[in-house]
């Protein structure tokens, strides 16, 4: 069964929601749509105060190739576009939405483009069109990954269905319950690209998922479905092209540099969705569970909808509950705003309690060499921790930093519970910052030359 | 750190969508309820960075089972020395003790490393030694072995054998004097009692020559079950060779201690030893050489100390080859008897050398030059 070196074997726990059956949540009254959902420039409203928008209809313009459109999730009245809280932390423009109570809800008949006589050039558009972007967490708008440069040569298709973060179950119901979908997805991203084979990997903690997966596999496709070790962080694109095909993405380069492309198969039943019934991109498997959370579930919920609107469907937290997580316990970003929305790359809506984040007080570090051996790009998360304390940024860059996923592997073993993901992040924004002064600074000294 | 969520603390009434002005946003705030529901005592918001769950083991949990596996080494030392071992121990922590708490950081008795250091101290020294010097070489060992270092995790050498190489060139006599086996465990030897700078007089005190001094002076070897159940003369913790490994092989089974120290050690020395017996005969063989001395305690407790040994597994390797070969050297051609202290100490000092030297490559960086070629 193939497996990545290092990495950090966290407790799965996501027994609460494995067996959940997906459901449906009913529209809430308000929805807050941020134009930035995705990485690459945020999108340009399309709407203003006062405007009617039917279910589906855009709201949000791509800005640029690197860039996402938006969609309305719910028809409705546009309340306002203004600053709202973004799950991220901070404030972003976004339309907000009076959902209108007594709508159908029904989609604007759409036409449905037939995929077989689009080239792939026209499918690319029509999945930025439809607002489709990675729904594994870092949203990276799904059309470019299908229009590699000229001399890329890309053979396989890899979809990611590791879901290695522990507690969600959102991309394991999908595979269980819409196996065709990811199929179908497939089918259209082989057109595009022009490949002729594809690779379903799965951690093997979702027997069922592989079971469905593989009963359903179209026999004219070369889709292969593999069982991948139980290790995290097994879903990162790195690690998924090393388990699976032993290939070995270089330094600062991306999966195309070793002729992969990497898709969650959440984004894949996505993208099957633009060709089966025209959806945009306007709602999402939303994994809510954790210890404080009172009825977990595996929910699908329109894009916008406000984390305070989910969790009282779920039944509200529990009293002990103390922290809200967008996304896995891993990697996710915890919320001091329920206010807040879900967005597309929403995976899941985690509530932990105290018992479950309980940490002891941070000490020395006392090199036991733990998070080395985590490190799944094997670096030394140690001496990068020494020298970020002590702001020696540029020796960090030199001993790799850029290559760090902020995973939190070396976090989650250090015994001396040092928040080492959080320093790196830290230095990784404060390296980009210091080269775009630099860039600044260099061109106004030209300029001044000149 | 905690942050609370506005529209957790108050508003909890409202019905959803109904005007919000708290924060004056006008009619459509971010969060009109609570999260938890209309009528439910709404829980505080905590933030924290990721990763929001965490590996149970701890620093502090580290060092305490370490002082667990200790005690029954500590047992029986008593057993083979008598309450004496018991004694000595207790000064050498109590003056680690008392330094870590004078000038340590506040709190930092709790991480137990100031234990650790103390209890090693002891279990190096001679059941005679007079109280007051294992009291002396437990402050030491903290003071300036540790914390003048900046404390936890900052020493360049492992505090417990700085503690022993401060009291073997102060005190030569008393550290080299090995009091024969206690008749009985509650045996205390009268040099122990010796007051502050004052020389002990010749009390009368049976000495009996350790398996190396044997082996070195006077070219005698010992029984080898002797050595490796521990009644022969040495140091407190240096008889009891395979208690130490049983505990040293719970420790490496935690994941507390990098096995691959003591094996390399261990391996070094049979394999030099057993060269060096083939060619020369007279030279002791390999089971004499790893069974005798304070190569067990030293290769197992002292030169896997985390702080002051490599980070990296191949640094590891270099790390316990070089001990091995150093102690070899040290007890064969040295002055000294045993060399196990000076061998871990200087490669302490190349820790950073070869922590330096063996750092990993980082994901993708042996691909990309493959690929510039």
């Amino acid at each position: 069964m193939g497996t990545f070196h290092h990495g950090v074997h966290p407790p799965e726990l996501k027994g609460l929601t494995a067996g959940l059956p997906i459901r449906r949540m009913p529209f809430p009254e308000l929805l807050a749509l941020p134009m930035r959902q995705h990485a690459g420039a945020p999108a340009r409203p399309l709407v203003k105060r006062g405007d009617r928008v039917e279910r589906g209809d855009k709201i949000g313009q791509a800005e640029g190739f690197i860039s996402s459109s938006v969609h309305a999730s719910a028809a409705g009245t546009v309340k306002d576009v203004r600053l709202w809280p973004h799950p991220d932390g901070s404030m972003a423009e976004t339309v907000v939405i009076e959902v209108d109570p007594i709508s159908p809800q029904g989609l604007r008949p759409r036409l449905v483009p037939e995929w077989e006589g689009l080239s792939p050039r026209e499918v690319v558009e029509a999945i930025q069109d439809a607002g489709v972007v990675g729904l594994g967490g870092a949203a990276f708008p799904a059309h470019v990954k299908l229009a590699p440069p000229a001399d890329a040569s890309v053979d396989v298709i890899v979809a990611n269905g590791a879901e290695c973060e522990p507690y969600l179950t959102s991309d394991h119901r999908t595979m269980v319950e819409y196996p065709e979908r990811v199929h179908f997805g497939l089918r259209i991203m082989m057109h595009a690209l022009g490949v002729e084979r594809a690779i379903i990997g799965v951690e093997s903690n979702k027997p069922d998922a592989i079971e469905a997966l593989r009963s359903t596999v179209p026999p004219d496709l070369d889709i292969q479905v593999q069982g991948l070790r139980v290790k995290y962080p097994q879903g990162a694109e790195k690690m998924m092209l090393e388990s699976l095909l032993g290939r070995r993405v270089p330094s600062g380069k991306l999966p195309m540099h070793v002729g992969a492309v990497v898709q969650n198969v959440g984004s894949i039943a996505a993208i099957a969705e633009v060709f089966e019934t025209g959806y945009p991109l306007i709602e999402r498997i939303v994994t809510v569970t954790g210890p404080g959370i009172r009825r977990p579930a595996n929910l699908i919920v329109p894009v916008g909808t406000r984390i305070a609107d989910v969790l009282e469907f779920c039944g509200g937290m529990t009293q002990d509950a103390e922290r809200i997580v967008l996304g896995g316990p891993m990697m996710g970003n915890a919320q001091p705003e329920p206010g807040a929305p879900v967005l597309k790359g929403t995976t899941g809506i985690v509530v932990l309690t105290g018992e479950a984040i309980a940490r002891s007080r941070e000490l020395a570090c006392i090199r036991c060499g733990r998070c080395l051996e985590a490190c799944p790009v094997f670096l030394d998360p140690a001496d990068l921790g020494r020298l970020a304390r002590a702001g020696r940024y540029d020796e960090m860059l030199d001993m790799h930093l850029s290559d760090c996923m902020l995973c939190g592997s070396c976090s989650y073993v250090c015994p001396s519970h040092i928040s080492l993901s959080q320093m790196f992040g830290l230095a990784k924004a404060m390296t980009r910052k210091l080269e775009r002064r630099r860039k600044e600074a260099e061109q106004a000294a030209t300029g001044a030359a000149a | 750190m905690g942050a609370e969520g506005p529209g957790s603390g108050g508003g909890r009434e409202k019905l959803r969508g109904e005007p919000e002005s708290r924060r004056g946003a006008g009619e459509i705030g971010p969060s009109g309820q609570g999260a938890g529901g209309a009528d439910r005592e709404t829980p505080r918001l905590h933030l924290a960075p990721s990763p929001h769950i965490h590996t149970p083991d701890s620093t502090a949990r580290i060092m305490w089972t370490v002082v667990a596996t200790l005690v029954p080494i500590i047992a029986a030392s008593t057993w083979f020395f008598g309450l004496s071992a018991l004694l000595v121990i207790a000064f050498a922590t109590l003056g680690a003790l008392l330094v870590e708490r004078g000038f340590g950081e506040r709190g930092s008795l709790g991480d137990g490393s100031a234990v650790i250091t103390g209890l090693l101290l002891g279990l190096t020294l001679p059941a005679g030694i007079p109280l007051w010097m294992a009291f002396l070489g437990g402050a030491f060992a903290i003071g300036f072995g540790k914390l003048i270092f900046g404390g936890l995790g900052q020493n360049i050498f492992n505090p417990a054998l700085l503690g022993r190489a401060f009291l073997q060139a102060a005190f030569p006599t008393a550290l080299t004097t090995w009091p024969a086996l206690a008749e009985r465990w509650t045996h205390v030897y009268a040099s122990n009692l010796a007051l502050p700078l004052l020389s002990p007089g010749k009390v009368d005190v049976v000495t009996m020559a350790t398996p190396l001094g044997l082996m070195k002076f006077e070219h005698q070897g010992t029984d080898l079950l002797k050595l490796a159940i521990g009644n022969t003369g040495g140091s407190l913790g240096e008889t009891a060779g395979l208690l130490i490994l049983v505990c040293g092989a719970y420790l490496a089974w935690k994941n507390y201690l990098n096995w691959r120290i003591p094996v390399a050690i261990f391996a070094a020395v049979a394999l030099s030893s057993a060269v060096l017996h083939a060619v020369k005969p007279s030279l002791p063989g390999a089971p004499f050489m790893l069974l005798s001395g304070g190569l067990v305690l030293g290769a197992v407790y002292m030169a896997t100390d985390m702080v002051t040994s490599p980070v990296t597994n191949r640094g590891s390797w270099i790390f316990g080859v070089g001990v091995g070969l150093i102690t070899v050297v040290i007890r064969l051609w040295g002055g000294l008897a045993e060399g196990v202290m000076y061998a871990i100490l200087f490669m302490n000092a190349l820790v950073p050398f070869i922590d330096q030297a063996t750092r990993p490559a980082a994901f993708g960086t042996r691909a990309a030059r493959k690929e510039v070629a």
